[in-house]
């Protein structure tokens, strides 16, 4: 059996999801506006957790906050379940497909085999729809990939039992109400005040003091770790920003593209203007990302290039802070 | 970033012939979207990652053969694992995962254990139990 659902490829697999089941039920909304709206932004330095051996950034919010928020916000409800049963979470989702009903699913990389081995790492927080079920073989629609995939009863049952951090644990979401229409107006400007209220926290860890602190902890790597760990560290922040749900850089151009795509629903010109500024702090992402890799191509670096890059990290954290500032004021 | 500076860059998305979406801006300042097939300084931290792997699984690969580890450390980084990662998978605490990794304790494990971690990594007991040069 087939729903006839239409895969879109997003650059991010969580509002890609949201993206392509809202379009699935008629009510189509862009990628940046589910990211905006549910208030994905974020940039935050978690504490104690290692990914690859190594610290770890996060330049989104929590898995599943996107939609959660967005749903709040634009008044659908949606049903979420986590099974502790591998049979129980594969009955509830034929359960769905039976009534043609695409439903998204939290999924671990590590086992998707239709990614390329080189990005199959223990990363949990994975996103995609399953839109049919033809004998042994689930039909997948993952939003980042270009085309559609499919995976075998098996496979799809280990992706979403993957253990770890972030363990999915079955989880299956799918909307199941719709007001009449979306009030995307009111929705939007709860996205952005969130946001704003994240990136400004009084919290060392989060927002643009987060990325301080991260600053900071790469001008003391080198002497600390040495510098072949040094490189390393920095080479995964350069893949949490820009590989593993596209962070630093790309999050900010979608969040432009979100503000200028608001500016004609709000009517608000100054968000145009914002959405430029936006834009030109994505660029500083990437040149810091362009820098970072400078260091890490060669395996001896000099402490200076440390701190330039810290410095970069400074400056793009003093441009947010006035940039969220004003944002917060231009929806007053 | 401008729609004709989405990076093109060669990356190991080739061999999976699949190109990635970006956000850029058109001519016009609007946004729009546009496929790369990756950027350099990610595909030098990927590389560098992988090898790293590969570094780790060789150095637990001659530390089992040289007795100060048991086959289990060698598979978990097989797996790209780390200590709580295959903990979780095998249901078991860190500590107890990590005193497996003494060849001592590890020879006394009983057939359930052993089979806990060969379950995981998809191989036999045996397999476990002897690993290959």
């Amino acid at each position: 059996m087939k729903i006839d659902f239409t895969h879109k490829q997003t650059a991010h697999c969580e509002n890609g999801v949201v993206s392509n089941l809202m379009t699935y039920n008629g009510f189509p909304v862009s990628e940046p506006m589910v990211f905006g709206i549910g208030s994905g932004l974020l940039y935050c330095f978690i504490p104690i957790l290692k990914v690859n051996h190594a610290p770890a950034i996060t330049y989104r919010v929590m898995p599943g906050q996107i939609f959660k928020k967005f749903a709040k916000r634009v008044g659908i409800k949606i049903k979420k379940e986590k099974f502790k049963n591998p049979k129980e979470a594969k009955a509830r989702l034929d359960e769905n497909l039976a009534k043609n009903n695409p439903v998204g699913l939290q999924v671990g990389v590590y086992n998707l085999t239709y990614f390329p081995d080189e990005y199959r790492f223990h990363f949990n927080a994975h996103n995609l729809v399953v839109y049919g079920k033809e004998e042994n073989t689930y039909l997948i629609s993952d939003p980042i990939m270009e085309e559609v995939s499919s995976l075998t009863d098996k496979e799809l049952g280990k992706v979403r039992f993957a253990k770890g951090a972030f363990a999915p644990k079955g989880h299956i979401y799918y909307p199941i109400d719709f007001p009449k229409e979306l009030d995307l107006k009111n929705a939007i400007i709860k996205g952005i005040n969130h946001t704003c209220k994240d990136m400004l926290a009084p919290i060392p860890i989060l927002g643009v003091r987060g990325i301080k602190f991260v600053a900071n902890l790469i001008r003391k790597w080198p002497k600390k770790h040495g510098v072949k760990k040094a490189n390393h560290y920095l080479g995964q922040i350069v893949r949490m920003q820009e590989e593993i749900g596209t962070g630093g850089g790309g999050f900010r151009y979608i969040f432009a593209a979100f503000l200028q795509e608001s500016s004609e629903i709000l009517k608000n010109d100054k968000l145009i203007d914002l959405s430029k500024e936006m834009t030109e702090i994505g660029d500083l992402w990437r040149d810091f990302a362009l820098n970072a890799s400078r260091i890490y191509k060669n395996r001896k670096a000099a402490q200076d290039s440390y701190e330039s890059v810290a410095a970069q990290l400074d400056d793009i954290a003093d441009r947010e802070k006035v940039f969220f500032k004003k944002l917060k004021k231009a929806i007053k | 970033m401008k729609k004709d500076e989405v990076p093109q860059d060669r990356s190991s998305l080739e061999t999976a012939k699949f190109k990635e979406l970006c956000y850029a801006i058109d001519k016009d300042g609007n946004y729009t979207t546009a496929k790369s097939t990756g950027w350099s300084p990610k595909t030098i931290a990927l590389d560098n990652a992988i090898r790293d792997i590969n570094e780790r699984v060789e150095k637990a690969k001659q530390r089992v053969f040289a007795n100060e580890t048991s086959p289990i450390e060698y598979y978990m980084e097989l797996h790209k694992m780390d200590l709580s990662i295959l903990a979780s998978y095998v249901g078991l605490w860190g500590w107890r995962v990590k005193r497996h990794f003494k060849p001592s304790v590890f020879k006394k494990l009983s057939n359930k254990i052993l089979k806990k971690y060969a379950v995981v990594f998809e191989i036999s007991v045996s397999e476990l139990q002897q690993i290959k040069d």
